[in-house]
């Protein structure tokens, strides 16, 4: 069977806002690129189904009945997703109340480790990414004793 | 005896359901915790040895047959897992009572660790026994959120952001797998994956490497290998001890074990073997290179996690019984070794006062019993002969060697390099921790028994492996066998196919 080019197209769009907004930094952001996207894959699967009338027993004949496979999936999948954006935005909320802020932060002790290397090896050697805030690349000199054993 | 099936699935529901209610009464829900895991544990071991008599033990859940029904199968393999990983998750429930008895002060809410971990289990247990990948997709699911909250326990700033990035992670690795399901559905027309053996030998090439494409990526962030692995050392270090053992030990073992059983069942002898073993040379050297530049124990031993996955990557990526059995062997092996790391450095933690290299010292002569708990597993996952690590990366050296061609001889040498810088890691963090005289007096709280007794169970464990590595290796043998004639699997789940 083939599906309707622009279930298609509406599938990729979703699919592309989805991603575009699961880059950004603001974890409500990122929560809505997840809901996107979530209904982004839910329409690709119903897209793998025949479609016809509804697939009740008695009310529709047999051939003419739609593919109930995909709705069934379709069903398990929005609960998930409904339990996931519940839980985000639950982390979300505490990130606000703790911080002030929802950002999803870097790896502290990544970026930590790559300021240890350039203090033994010498300035450039680990590459940095600067972010906008100039607060983040700066060395705070918390973090562990300078006499680091090696 | 299939009626045995669904219980590993059905007792952590029902208990998680139990602890739940009982939610003031904590003796009452360590009591439903322990008994029920227990129970798993004992259905599990039942499983093995009738997936070892009898074949594969196969149940159509409500009596609806494939593909309008999932199947839950219980071969060797997922036997095999179900006991290993039960018999983990119950010594680190022990582990994680006495823990909250000793600390006393209710900092986690313990009233719904319980339901929480019998949940994750109960995930752990339907992804292992799934005949189809719809119910693998579900069982994926149920662990996942189990773990979110397991992570973000207490809601504490550092937990909070480490929680952020993982749970971001693997809801983009659950959609991709739902992407890839709804392509699979499209394609083939069932889920049930006895029916999908022979639908997919029948999908054009391009169309199949693109379906083993997307299942190897959604699965590959799940297991952590190389270019998908940066989650890991970011968010597994700050659960506290016992959650970050239970998800070293199940929870990248679950990906790895879906990679095995879609690989060896779906796409056998395709384009993806180069890749994988490409792959895997790259998460052993990357993963161990990280882990020799940290200064944090649980830090040092997520990236050897990393990297020991690796291995498992490389039996999977050669597709040779050998290699196969090897791997199988070493999962079980890993996921027993990582367990202990990990519960003997939140005992450390304890004893030292915190798991940062620079700030511990003489360990080994302020608690011998500890030095022991630590060394024992650490030389078992440097790979020291005569332990299990030994016996499983000589299994996979040899099934390369045999191989032959020139990736297989580069991963022989990354594994060989690999191991040596694991005993590298493994001996800083012993001098630092344990030998050199003590920088800082650490506070010198006494261990409890109950987190003791169970790190010591699960040392035994290890070193048991090590004794019946015999029968366990055999074991491994007949499932990779199993696996690799597909026939065998799906003849257990559909009698009536051709």
């Amino acid at each position: 069977m083939t599906p309707n080019l622009v279930y298609v197209i509406v599938v990729g769009v979703l699919f592309a806002a989805g991603v575009s907004m699961l880059l950004e930094r603001s974890l409500t952001r990122i929560l809505m690129g997840l809901i996107l996207l979530g209904n982004g894959a839910n329409l690709l699967i119903l897209l793998g189904g025949r479609a016809g009338n509804a697939p009740i027993v008695g009310t529709t004949a047999e051939n003419e009945m739609s593919d109930p496979l995909p709705q069934i999936m379709i069903l398990t999948a929005i609960v998930i997703t409904l339990g996931m954006t519940a839980f985000l935005l639950a982390l979300a909320y505490r990130s606000w109340a703790l911080n002030g802020h929802d950002e999803v932060q870097d790896d502290v002790e990544d970026r930590r480790i790559m300021l240890l290397a350039e203090k033994d090896e010498g300035p450039g050697t680990a590459d940095h990414d600067v972010s906008d805030d100039p607060g983040i690349s700066a060395p705070t000199g918390a973090g562990g004793s300078t006499a680091a054993p090696r | 005896m299939t009626f045995l099936v669904p219980l590993p699935v059905v007792m952590p529901l029902l208990g998680a359901a139990l602890t739940l209610m009982m939610a003031g009464k904590p003796r009452a829900q360590r009591t439903v915790s322990l008994s029920v895991l227990t129970g798993t544990l004992l259905v599990s071991i039942a499983l093995l040895v009738l997936a070892t008599t009898d074949g594969p033990q196969v149940v159509a859940v409500g009596g609806w047959v494939a593909p309008l029904g999932i199947v839950l199968v219980a071969d060797q393999l997922a036997a095999l897992m179900l006991v290993v990983s039960t018999a983990m998750t119950v010594c680190v429930l022990v582990y994680s009572i006495g823990q909250g008895m000793a600390d006393g002060h209710e900092e986690t809410p313990l009233s719904i660790y319980h339901p929480t971990y019998l949940i994750l289990t109960a995930g752990v247990t339907n992804a292992f026994l799934a005949g189809d990948l719809f119910n693998l997709y579900v069982g994926f699911e149920i662990l996942l959120v189990a773990s979110y909250v397991l992570l973000t326990l207490g809601g504490t700033e550092n937990r909070i952001r480490a929680g952020t990035t993982y749970v971001i992670v693997s809801l983009v690795s659950s959609l991709i797998f739902l992407t890839a399901i709804g392509l699979v559905y499209a394609a083939t027309g069932t889920l049930n994956l006895a029916q999908l053996v022979g639908r997919v030998d029948a999908l054009p090439d391009e169309l199949r490497l693109l379906l083993q494409g997307m299942l190897l990526l959604a699965f590959g962030i799940k297991a952590a290998v190389f270019p998908l692995s940066a989650w890991l050392p970011d968010s597994y270090p700050t659960a506290p001890a016992p959650v970050t053992a239970v998800f070293a030990g199940l929870l990248t073992k679950v990906g790895v074990y879906a990679i095995i059983r879609t690989e060896t069942l779906l796409f056998p002898g395709g384009r993806a073997g180069t890749m994988l073993l490409v792959v895997a040379l790259l998460t052993m050297l990357v993963g161990i290179l990280g882990a020799v530049a940290q200064s944090d124990i649980k830090r040092l031993l997520s990236f050897t996690l990393v990297s020991h996955i690796g291995y498992l990557l490389f039996g999977v990526g050669l597709a040779t019984q050998l290699g196969l059995a090897s791997a199988i062997f070493y999962v079980v092996h890993h996921i027993t070794i990582q367990t202990t790391l990990f519960l003997a450095t939140g005992l450390i933690e304890r004893r030292g006062g915190s798991t940062a290299l620079d700030k511990l010292g003489g360990l080994a002569r302020l608690s011998p019993v500890l030095a022991g708990l630590f060394f024992i597993p650490a030389l078992n996952l440097a790979g020291i002969p005569p332990f299990s690590g030994f016996i499983g990366k000589a299994g996979l050296l040899q099934a390369g060697a045999a191989d032959g061609g020139i990736l297989a001889w580069a991963l022989v040498g990354g594994g060989v390099l690999t191991s040596l810088l694991t005993l590298y890691a493994i001996a800083r963090v012993w001098n630092l921790a344990f030998w050199r005289k003590p920088a800082t007096s650490g506070e010198a709280s006494p261990l409890p028994r109950l987190m003791v007794a169970p790190t010591l169970a699960l040392v035994a464990f290890g070193v048991g492996l090590t004794v019946a590595a015999g029968p366990l290796f055999s074991v491994s043998d007949q499932a990779a066998d199993f696996l690799i004639e597909r026939t065998g699997y799906v003849q257990a789940v559909r009698p009536e196919d051709p």
